[in-house]
């Protein structure tokens, strides 16, 4: 894409372009975390980070939101431009949706440590499917950092892995709860985290699919990976 | 406002896109004009470069692009204003009623009739408010008193200026607003009951409030005139018209639904003016 005649426009489109990378990174740490906290001891560091990280990403959605609608009254974007950061407003809130999900996926996990030992389920499937999440989740980004219509469609392929992941995870810790009642406060909080991480892949999708919005000026909302991929091909 | 019905009709239309190849957008309203081959000289240079579109009736159909695309030298050959100049010449085919007007034997002043323009700066002429509006009806038609006062308090209540106008309508015309003056010639323009009116950038001379109230005259004028208009200010293009052209060097680049050009726009060239990043 050519440089706009004016400079300041090309320099505030790069602070919001930026802006969301450096918030989808943090949203990235912020889930490294609380895997870490998922998966081993009492890390009173790890969960207090996560809220702190939780706070700093609500601020950024703001300062991104507002820079947004200052584009958009002092520039009128048009077409790409345009396109370009309507998106940005609905990523921003994509991640910050991302960031609330983590805050409750460290809560339950530390919840679920406090639990007295015979009512423990293991859980380990569920710390995997978080890393995936947080796979899918900067691949979406790195779809948006390059704008790089072409690979939306794989992020949303993981999206479906994610979600039979989430089923399985259902499966298994209901047979638990069938089998042994001591079980079912665990089982429940697990179900919780595991939804969580269902909603980040959910949001990581739409993130992908905003990308697509974006480069090709086509609405992929709700299509599935296959007609994505027909689409993006047919430009 | 909602989206005028045979505008969502018009993208379906538009999505298949059956004329694109030939490079003719298909427009939903019945065309009012429509152009084919359209090239034109001011003697050897070429300003205008095989133009082919159709203006759809009573919708407003803008040129946008660069100084010296050929926008307005567009403009001046949809009504001949060109053949006042010796030198300058169009070739190709306008159709206008089912007559090409380009040929030669077109009644040049019917054809202005028809076909009414408004320029750039407001050139109102130097008599009365009253007088500015009955001179040029009275080239065409030979009304009553009676006729004449109706005909001139329709003309200036089409172009929203009869309150402010009433109660001095023996004052210079000279003497209004900018903005007056221009919805004055507006006003002069639509008395002679034209089908087609044709703006060479209304608003570029006029403070934001009066812009505010030309483009609104525009929207209530296409409810019964066909309206073309030329602008440099990009979003006004995106506010008023139905249908967008833009242009550059003489050739018509890309012609669609204004809404597709500014949100889509099928060509890179089009993005790149509209978005700023031209040159």
């Amino acid at each position: 894409m050519n440089e706009h005649t004016n400079k300041q426009f090309d320099a505030e489109m790069e602070a919001i372009r930026s802006g969301v990378l450096a918030m989808g990174g943090l949203v990235e740490s912020q889930l490294t975390r609380a895997i870490a906290v998922l998966e081993d001891g009492d890390e009173h560091d790890a969960i207090d980070q996560v809220g702190a990280d939780e706070k700093l990403i609500n601020r950024m959605q703001i300062d991104l939101d507002q820079l947004c609608s200052q584009i958009i009254a002092k520039r009128q974007p048009t077409a790409i431009d345009l396109r370009f950061v309507l998106m940005i407003t609905k990523i921003v809130n994509e991640l910050e949706r991302v960031g609330d999900e983590i805050k409750k996926i460290a809560y339950k996990a530390v919840q679920i440590r406090g639990a007295d030992r015979l009512s423990r389920v293991r859980h380990y499937d569920v710390a995997r499917t978080a890393a995936r999440a947080r796979d899918m989740l900067q691949m979406a980004l790195d779809t948006f950092a390059r704008l790089d219509a072409g690979s939306a469609a794989e992020v949303i392929d993981r999206d479906e892995e994610i979600d039979a992941a989430f089923l399985a995870i259902m499966r298994q810790l209901i047979s638990y709860m069938m089998e042994d009642p001591r079980t079912i406060t665990a089982a429940l909080e697990i179900i919780f985290i595991a939804k969580s991480i269902e909603r980040i892949g959910d949001h990581a999708k739409n993130i992908a699919e905003a990308v697509v919005q974006v480069v090709k000026g086509i609405d992929v909302r709700h299509a599935t990976a296959d007609q994505i991929r027909a689409e993006v091909a047919e430009e | 406002m909602g989206i005028p019905m045979e505008k969502a009709i018009n993208f379906d239309a538009v999505a298949e896109r059956p004329e694109v190849e030939a490079g003719i957008v298909a427009v939903a309203m019945p065309p009012k004009m429509s152009c084919r081959n359209v090239d034109f000289f001011y003697g050897k240079f070429q300003a205008l470069k095989n133009i082919a579109l159709d203006i759809a009736e009573r919708r407003v159909t803008a040129f946008i692009g660069p100084s010296g695309c050929g926008k307005s030298t567009l403009l001046r050959t949809l009504n001949r204003m060109y053949s006042l100049y010796p030198g300058q010449r169009a070739t190709g085919e306008i159709l206008f009623n089912g007559q090409n007007i380009l040929e030669p034997g077109v009644d040049l002043n019917m054809l202005r009739a028809k076909v009414g323009m408004v320029f750039q700066k407001p050139t109102p002429f130097p008599m009365s408010i009253y007088d500015n509006i009955a001179f040029g009806v009275g080239l065409y038609e030979s009304l009553s008193r009676r006729d004449m006062d109706e005909r001139v308090e329709w003309a200036l209540t089409k172009a929203a200026m009869w309150t402010e106008a009433k109660d001095k309508l023996k004052q210079s015309g000279m003497a209004l607003s900018g903005g007056q003056q221009q919805r004055l010639c507006i006003a002069r323009a639509v008395a002679v009951k034209p089908e087609v009116l044709l703006l060479d950038e209304p608003t570029s001379a006029l403070d934001p409030i009066s812009t505010a109230k030309i483009e609104e005259l525009i929207t209530e004028l296409k409810q019964d005139y066909t309206i073309a208009i030329v602008t440099h200010n990009m979003q006004q293009a995106a506010r008023v018209s139905d249908y967008t052209g833009y242009m550059y060097l003489g050739v018509l680049v890309e012609f669609d639904a204004t809404d597709t050009i500014f949100i889509k726009p099928g060509k890179k060239e089009t993005e790149d003016y509209i978005t700023g990043r031209f040159g």
